[in-house]
């Protein structure tokens, strides 16, 4: 049989092919040739053939039947068939094949061998592919290989020892000896690789780690010699010596000086060195800079230092590379929540950021902008991001619109500037805002009550203007339905008041049920509308005949809402003005963010009248006697609080103004709630709203505080908004729900209970145990707790737990019950582990 | 991206290292981690479909599955490594140009071609500057006399 064709001759013979059939006839032929060689025992073109196969299976196709051959090659004695037979053993095998077992002995054999190539290269193999009970049963050679004198095979060892270490933990007792001097080293590889080494076996093992950690200040020795040495030819990469071994010294010291206060302070004088001192010009330079950054946010560093390695990322930020820029926000983002004042500084030019080119920086750039967000920067933040939202890709609308919203909710400096940001969104991002918004963003409108003619009026605009955009279309149909005596009777006061017609709006809205561009939700929104308008229009005739139309439409929910409004106007004619009234403020409920599903009465009939409360306008009052008490000789961090629930003495002359706006008709009226200087009515109607729709399974409720009566409940929730995904962390809602229990006879009429009180107003204050949480109180939905479980008020409190500690809090309660003031004090210790895990 | 056998956590190294040209041929693939063939296939397209469609505007750094890669192109080919989320991109974005410039020694300004018929060769260059993941020698010199030693025994 002639010789088979040399490895050189087939490539050049497979790159001649040109199309893909051709190539695979060769292959093929080819592949036969070998097979037919393979079975004559042919030892002197094994290892050519073998070397054809494995550049087929480069190419893609299957080369399985030259595995034994391979086992083969390692079995001999030459080195050339050794090397091709464990590169074949790499390529081909894997630790589910049986065969590979075959391998051990071979390896074990040649990692005694007497020529250190040989050695590497079963280290090699061993350390790339070797299964679970190779390493077993090598490990002990591989253990010897560490502790000799040859550098080149010690540094092979100890790559080895990490891959042993990952495919049997258990094993890593064994390489404790050997790791005795790794660290006296002088030669560069084995120093690397021994780092890598106590790197892995201190991420694996708690204890190993406690062991380490006395080679800290010999770790910062080296590291110091690095930098001071100068210049060190083998190593040396544009000026800088050994920049690997520095990068994983650093990582390895990050890991020993987590959350330990003596080992991060050996590491802060040299952190600070290697930050300052560093060359910054080229890439090599930034890198160790980044993987200090990184290291001093991971350990108890000084306040001074994390300040320092803020600015370096803010230097970063100013990069002309953008590799460096990106790797810079990433960062930022990591540690805007515990850092935030020093990343704040920073703003402007990561809000520069946002018009970068590459798609990945203007996300970082875009979540980090939005976590910057506060109420000192709220206007020209919002410039920049409604700038942003205008001008970006169709991928990050939907979570930048979001974005705005939720930050606009929580720091609009005004209710006009919320309106009108909230416009602007709509009308630049309409069709990608999210389909949960239109309910926040209708209750958002009920709320702001001075705006509603303004807003009616910016709304019916833009209408002319668009009618594409859904949610748009949705909210300002809605608006229009509510408010459109407004809008005709030219009320408004923020800017020119429009002329517009009752026809003029009536043509609008039927414009947008006979439109091909709107959904069906948006036709249900706009029937509903105009149906609204019958009460609030003279031109009740033009209505009538327009909803009759669609009693047979073939849209079932259009069909359904026009037949049972024809109702209305016939057979319940007495009724209408009642159920079209306007819409009572609505409960509010808590910021959750978009990504929230909230309860809203929407675009539904409202069917029931809705006794709902509306929430008593709060301020913020002074708590510095409070917060005192509370603290008491504890080292206890204050909690950060939005608005707090106060005695409402001047809630009573708002409620009067809220009452005047509503247009209040012959029907029942809603019941408010009335505040402490009046006898309370009985609540009807007020059922305890859940504010969360799915509370988390993963964390069970408790009970807070249950004493006389009053019962304070917790459920929890955990929150993810995107750009706080970054955070290592978690952050929960608990939604305490405070009831009064306490049964009192029910004297039989309905006024019984103004003399009793049935209500208590209350006022709380939680304080976390620990400084290593923070809490933000939400406004509670009202200040009256109702008696005899009638209902419950409701109030979101938000924790911020990064560091995962025990959650514990302190919880005082004011109240007034039956007419006299109680205060008392509890702590609430009795948190599931879920919540904080 | 399931790997199977132990050590398959979130504990950072190299994935895998992968040399392709344009075209999608690969020149070199090196796993650290147990997969399929036909995974290894679709890895394969993947990253060739993700890396190519990026120019210069663009970072060195792809968000991929669920770690990342970092990758440079040099003339018609893409150095791409496969790493954790959380390790240092600018620290293997010099380990990529380490490597390439030891082919360059190591072939005489190498291109292409040299990696094609000398692919068992390009294997032992990346064995003796990476091994189990990790990054192993970063000498330049010392990995080049190691490879010139083990020239001669051929």
């Amino acid at each position: 049989m002639p010789a088979p064709i040399r490895l050189r001759e087939l490539i050049r013979t497979i790159r001649t092919a040109r199309t893909q059939a051709e190539e695979r006839e060769m292959i093929q032929k080819e592949c036969a040739a070998i097979r037919s060689s393979f079975r004559e025992e042919d030892n002197t073109y094994r290892c050519r053939n073998v070397a054809k196969l494995l550049y087929m299976h480069m190419l893609g196709y299957p080369a399985h039947f030259g595995q034994l051959e391979c086992l083969k090659l390692i079995a001999s004695q030459k080195f050339t068939d050794k090397r091709i037979g464990y590169l074949g053993a790499m390529l081909l095998l894997d630790e589910r094949q049986d065969v590979h077992l075959l391998m051990t002995n071979c390896i074990k054999n040649d990692l005694n061998h007497s020529t250190q190539y040989v050695q590497g290269l079963a280290l090699c193999t061993l350390g790339c592919m070797g299964s679970s009970e190779m390493c077993r049963d090598l490990a002990g050679e591989v253990e010897k290989l560490l502790k000799t004198s040859n550098s080149y095979l010690r540094k092979k060892a100890a790559l080895c020892a990490v891959h042993v270490i990952r495919k049997v933990p258990e094993l890593m007792e064994m390489f404790l000896p050997a790791t005795k001097n790794l660290l006296s080293e002088k030669n560069h590889g084995v120093l690397h690789t021994s780092v890598v080494l106590l790197t892995e076996m201190c991420e694996r093992s708690p204890d190993m780690l406690l062991h380490f950690r006395k080679l800290v200040p010999q770790l910062v020795r080296i590291l110091k010699n690095l930098i001071m040495s100068g210049y060190s030819p083998e190593h040396d990469v544009s000026g800088i010596s050994d920049p690997f071994l520095q990068v994983r010294i650093l990582r390895l010291l990050r890991i020993l000086g987590r959350s330990d206060d003596d080992s991060s302070e050996a590491m802060n004088d040299i952190l600070a060195q290697v930050a300052t001192n560093t060359e910054t010009s080229k890439n090599v330079g930034n890198a160790i800079l980044y993987e200090t950054v990184l290291t001093i946010m991971d350990i108890k560093s000084e306040s001074g230092l994390r300040v320092l390695a803020i600015n370096i990322l803010g230097r970063f930020l100013l990069n002309n590379d953008k590799n460096i820029r990106y790797v810079a926000l990433t960062s930022l983002l990591k540690t805007v929540q515990t850092d935030h004042n020093a990343v704040q500084r920073h703003r402007s030019t990561i809000v520069d950021c946002l018009k970068d080119l590459d798609v990945s920086i203007k996300r970082r750039a875009m979540e980090l902008s939005f976590a910057l967000v506060n109420g000192n920067n709220i206007r020209g933040m919002m410039k920049e991001l409604l700038y942003f939202l205008d001008s970006c890709d169709p991928e990050f609308k939907a979570d930048c619109a979001s974005g705005v919203f939720l930050a606009a909710e929580k720091y609009a400096p005004s209710k006009r500037w919320h309106i009108d940001t909230i416009m602007r969104v709509l009308t630049t991002a309409g069709s990608y805002v999210r389909d949960d918004s239109v309910p926040n963003l209708i209750q958002l409108i009920t709320n702001s009550v001075e705006m509603h003619a303004y807003t009616v009026q910016r709304l019916y605009k833009a209408l002319l203007d668009d009618i594409s955009q859904q949610p748009l279309v949705q909210v300002s149909s809605w608006c229009i339905g509510e408010y459109g005596d407004l809008l005709v009777s030219g009320q408004c006061e923020e800017e020119e008041p429009i002329q517009v017609t009752e026809d003029e709006v009536l043509d609008v809205l039927e414009g947008l049920l006979v439109s091909n561009l709107s959904t069906p939700v948006t036709r249900g929104y706009s029937l509903t509308a105009i149906m609204k308008l019958s009460t609030r229009f003279s031109s009740v005739n033009r209505i009538k005949k327009v909803v009759s139309i669609y009693g047979s439409s073939i849209d079932v929910e259009l069909q359904q809402r026009a037949v049972e409004y024809n109702a209305l106007f016939k057979k319940y004619d007495h009724m209408r003005p009642a159920l079209l009234e306007r819409m009572p403020i609505m409960e509010k409920t808590a910021s959750n963010g978009p990504t929230e599903i909230v309860q809203t009465n929407g675009e539904t009939e409202p069917s029931v009248p809705d006794t709902k409360h509306p929430p008593l306008v709060t301020q913020p009052a002074n708590q510095a006697n409070d917060l005192l008490d509370l603290l008491g000789g504890n080292d206890v961090v204050p909690v950060i609080q939005t608005t707090l629930p106060t005695k409402p003495a001047s809630a009573g002359g708002e409620l009067l103004d809220l009452l005047g706006d509503l247009s209040l008709s012959s029907g029942p009226a809603p019941a408010p709630s009335v505040p402490i200087s009046q006898p309370p009515f009985l609540l009807d109607g007020l059922s305890s709203q859940p504010l969360f729709n799915d509370i988390s399974a993963a964390i069970p409720p408790m009970t807070a505080y249950s004493k006389n009566g009053l019962k304070i409940e917790f459920t929890f929730e955990r929150v993810s908004h995107d750009w706080t995904k970054n955070l290592c962390g978690s952050i929960i809602d608990l939604c305490s729900i405070v009831q009064l229990s306490q049964s009192w006879e029910y004297a039989g009429r309905r006024m019984s209970y103004e003399a009793d009180l049935a209500g208590a107003v209350f006022y709380t204050l939680c304080v976390p145990l620990l400084q290593t949480f923070q809490l933000q109180l939400l406004s509670p939905s009202s200040n009256i707790v109702p008696a005899l479980n009638q209902g419950s008020v409701t109030q979101v409190i938000r924790v911020l737990n990064p560091q995962k500690q025990q959650l514990r809090m302190r919880v005082k309660l004011t109240y007034t019950h039956k007419g006299s003031p109680i205060q008392d004090l509890a702590e609430v210790n009795n948190f599931p582990p879920q919540s904080w895990q | 991206l399931v790997a199977t056998g132990v050590g398959a956590k979130t504990y950072r190294r190299i994935r895998f290292i992968l040399i392709q040209n344009r075209a999608g041929k690969t020149r070199l693939a090196k796993w650290y981690m147990q997969f399929d063939d036909d995974e290894k296939q679709k890895l394969i397209e993947e990253v060739h479909a993700v890396v190519t469609v990026r120019d210069a505007k663009h970072t060195n750094f792809v968000e991929f599955r669920n770690f990342k890669i970092i990758y440079r192109r040099y003339a018609g080919l893409y150095f791409c490594i496969c790493v954790d989320v959380t390790d240092n991109n600018l620290a293997y974005l010099e380990g990529i140009h380490n490597f390439v410039e030891v082919l360059n020694e190591y072939f005489h300004n190498v291109c292409e071609l040299d990696l094609v018929f000398n692919f068992y060769k390009v294997y032992t260059v990346v064995d003796e500057m990476f091994l189990a993941g990790e990054i192993r020698e970063t000498s330049q010199t010392k990995v080049l006399k190691q490879l010139l030693m083990l020239q001669s025994l051929e």
